[in-house]
């Protein structure tokens, strides 16, 4: 017998015309709910307004100028950053999508076509993110616009560009590391708990819920290290504190650097690990199921 | 084992199996909240021999139906040839390719509909679905436009493409799914139930459709269904496939021949004979008024008729062969019997 559970060989990338022609039929599926779509990308603005609210009581309580080194108007200008961040990086639906193509079985299909399952999944989420840019981008614009005050000056073209790049690059972590959660779904039928411990692990780690350098002054018992020397082990903060601290400036120079070389390594081992979870997975589902 | 580069030349078979088997562990659960409880701590499991050792060739150009009861194993064989699944033992090519190899130089040229599985985008027209797998496929824009154009026009479905999958009934669905699936003029066609659940009038529009578009591009098509109406109308060879073992394998002409013992006859009398008098005849089936409908066995039909019409007045008579349907349930049947004894031997042996 020949070739049972060996790999599938074919290109991992359409061309540019299959780019674009996945891109436009994700963007027309994704406008198909014009009504959940509009509801769901307007309000996302809403939670912006409490933190505002939150952290102006929470000063007056403290009667002090700073918390952690950051001031009002830093938090604020840290939540509206970690909003664009997260905005970037948070991919809603995509593991549990994967796993539930799973299990229903819709995954066969590309099995039988020519087309790399996770290449079409990111065209798909691409076009996801550049509708919601599209229809966020006024809103987006209006907020930073208003809350503009709370901001320190602009920070230098190279500063910007480096912004940019760690956007890029926590996009596409985040999407790898959700659609390796997905891939999971091949060995065991429901993700869903998994995607919750994910969920939490993200909030609490990547500086979504505070700014990650207040848990340096926690040291970890017993040890010389502090609870930010273990974050920063993680690739989490990639995803929402990392790209903030560079806008804010309090990442600079050769630490820049190093942090966006760090960052490039975390998508590289995430897409290889979601590479290996769906060959396994396919192969696995091949010889188990289907 | 031939090199899963080379094409097959033109007397090779499209597909070639040998020895297939595919067998699943599943899991074995009690029902019941005790049962539930005692899952978290022990699983226990068994396992299904889904295809056990089948062997098959088709040239090209054949259309051949796989029949079997519910759990025989025919959409195991389908998924094994589209490379989805792969075998516990065994060898399978399909266009000089191993199926599960998945290789795009195969996948570019054969076609899976699996029922209701749909390829089709649920919330969207199925033009764009169809615009996807031009670019899936690549195929170049004046090829698709034209295959597609023929297609739409061939199951009359052009006012169904720009409206939203999700608001067409399950007949329109199905002949969207065959365009789709047809669009890059795949060599061999696998169609699992692809008529299940459809009324008469789509029915016929799909087996005419498939006729046409099998018999102009002489595609190889293996199609698996519970319809005996698709197998008259489309294939002249049928493989039975029960418990995981094909069973027959022949025309569909050979299998009334060989499997049925008898025909059935029906007699409109004048004056209705003795229930006594029928039964000397053969065994009566039904029985309505002045007419009786009843089985004859095909070496009496020539002796038993000319006593019947020359004791009594009949005003009309009909002898048509058994439906297929019977003449398929006894093959499963018999199937199923032969599979009981032997697992009952091999019990016994062990």
């Amino acid at each position: 017998m020949s070739g049972a559970g060996s790999y599938t060989r074919h290109q991992l990338f359409p061309s540019w015309h299959g780019w674009t022609t996945m891109l436009s039929i994700s963007v027309a599926d994704r406008l198909a709910h014009r009504g959940d779509f509009f509801v769901g990308t307007l309000f996302r603005f809403l939670p912006i307004v409490t933190q505002i609210f939150l952290w102006t009581a929470v000063f007056s309580a403290a009667g002090t100028g700073t918390i952690a080194g950051y001031s009002r108007n830093d938090f604020v200008a840290y939540y509206l950053l970690t909003m664009m961040a997260r905005s970037f990086s948070s991919m809603p639906g995509l593991a549990g999508g994967i796993a539930r193509s799973v299990r229903d079985g819709s995954v066969k299909k590309y099995l039988v076509q020519p087309v790399d399952y996770v290449g079409f999944l990111m065209a798909a989420r691409v076009a996801h993110k550049l509708v919601y840019f599209a229809i966020a981008a006024t809103p987006f614009g209006l907020m930073f616009f208003l809350c503009r005050s709370f901001f320190p000056p602009m920070p230098e073209i190279p500063v910007i560009v480096a912004f940019l790049a760690t956007l890029v690059m926590s996009f596409l972590l985040g999407f790898f590391l959700e659609a390796t959660l997905g891939m999971l779904g091949f060995w065991v039928l429901e993700v869903s708990s998994l995607i919750f411990v994910y969920m939490l692990a993200q909030y609490l780690l990547s500086g979504h819920m505070f700014p990650l350098d207040m848990l340096d002054s926690i040291s970890l018992a017993g040890s010389a290290y502090t609870l930010g020397d273990l974050v920063q082990l993680l690739p989490f903060q990639y995803t929402a504190y990392f790209p903030c601290a560079v806008w804010l400036g309090k990442i600079q120079g050769a630490e820049l650097a190093y942090g966006l070389i760090i960052e490039a390594v975390w998508v590289v081992v995430a897409a290889v690990a979601c590479r290996i979870a769906f060959l396994r997975g396919t192969r696995r589902y091949s010889a188990y199921g289907g | 084992m031939i090199s899963s580069l080379s094409a097959p030349g033109p007397q090779q078979p499209v597909i070639d199996v040998h020895g297939l088997a595919k067998h699943y562990r599943v899991a074995d659960k009690r029902e019941g909240i005790s049962g539930s409880i005692r899952g978290l701590f022990h699983r226990s499991s068994r396992t299904v021999e889904a295809l056990r050792g089948v062997s098959l060739s088709v040239d090209p150009g054949e259309f051949v139906a796989i029949l079997g009861p519910n759990g025989a194993g025919k959409t195991t064989f389908l998924k094994l040839l589209s490379g989805i699944i792969t075998p516990t033992t065994g060898t399978a090519e399909v266009l000089g390719h191993v199926p599960w190899q998945r290789h795009d130089d195969f996948r570019r040229r054969f076609a899976l509909v699996m029922g209701q599985k749909n390829q089709l985008w649920w919330d969207l027209p199925a033009a764009e679905s169809f615009r996807l797998h031009q670019v899936i496929y690549r195929l170049d824009r004046e090829r698709f436009e034209r295959t597609r154009d023929e297609l739409v026009d061939l199951l009359d479905v052009g006012r169904l493409i720009h409206q939203p999958v999700r608001e067409l009934s399950l007949g329109e669905r199905m002949k969207l799914e065959l365009i789709a699936a047809l669009l890059h003029e795949p060599e061999v066609l696998l169609l699992d139930e692809p008529t299940i659940g459809l009324d008469v009038v789509a029915q016929h529009s799909i087996h005419a459709f498939l006729r046409k578009v099998q018999t102009e591009r002489g595609t190889t098509v293996l199609l698996t269904t519970h319809y005996m109406k698709d197998v008259a109308a489309l294939c002249r060879r049928v493989v039975v496939i029960t418990h995981g073992r094909i069973l027959y394998d022949g025309t569909l002409a050979e299998i009334v021949d060989r499997f049925t013992t008898h025909k059935i006859v029906t007699l409109d009398f004048e004056q209705p004979p003795s229930e006594a008098t029928v039964a000397s005849w053969g065994y009566p089936v039904e029985r309505d008024g002045p007419q009786v409908r009843l089985r004859i066995d095909r070496e009496r039909i020539a002796e038993t008729l000319p006593k019947v019409l020359a004791g009594h007045s009949v005003l009309d008579v009909t002898v048509e062969d058994v439906p297929l349907e019977d003449v398929i349930a006894d093959l499963f049947r018999a199937g199923r019997d032969s599979n009981d004894a032997e697992t009952a031997a091999h019990e016994a042996r062990s």
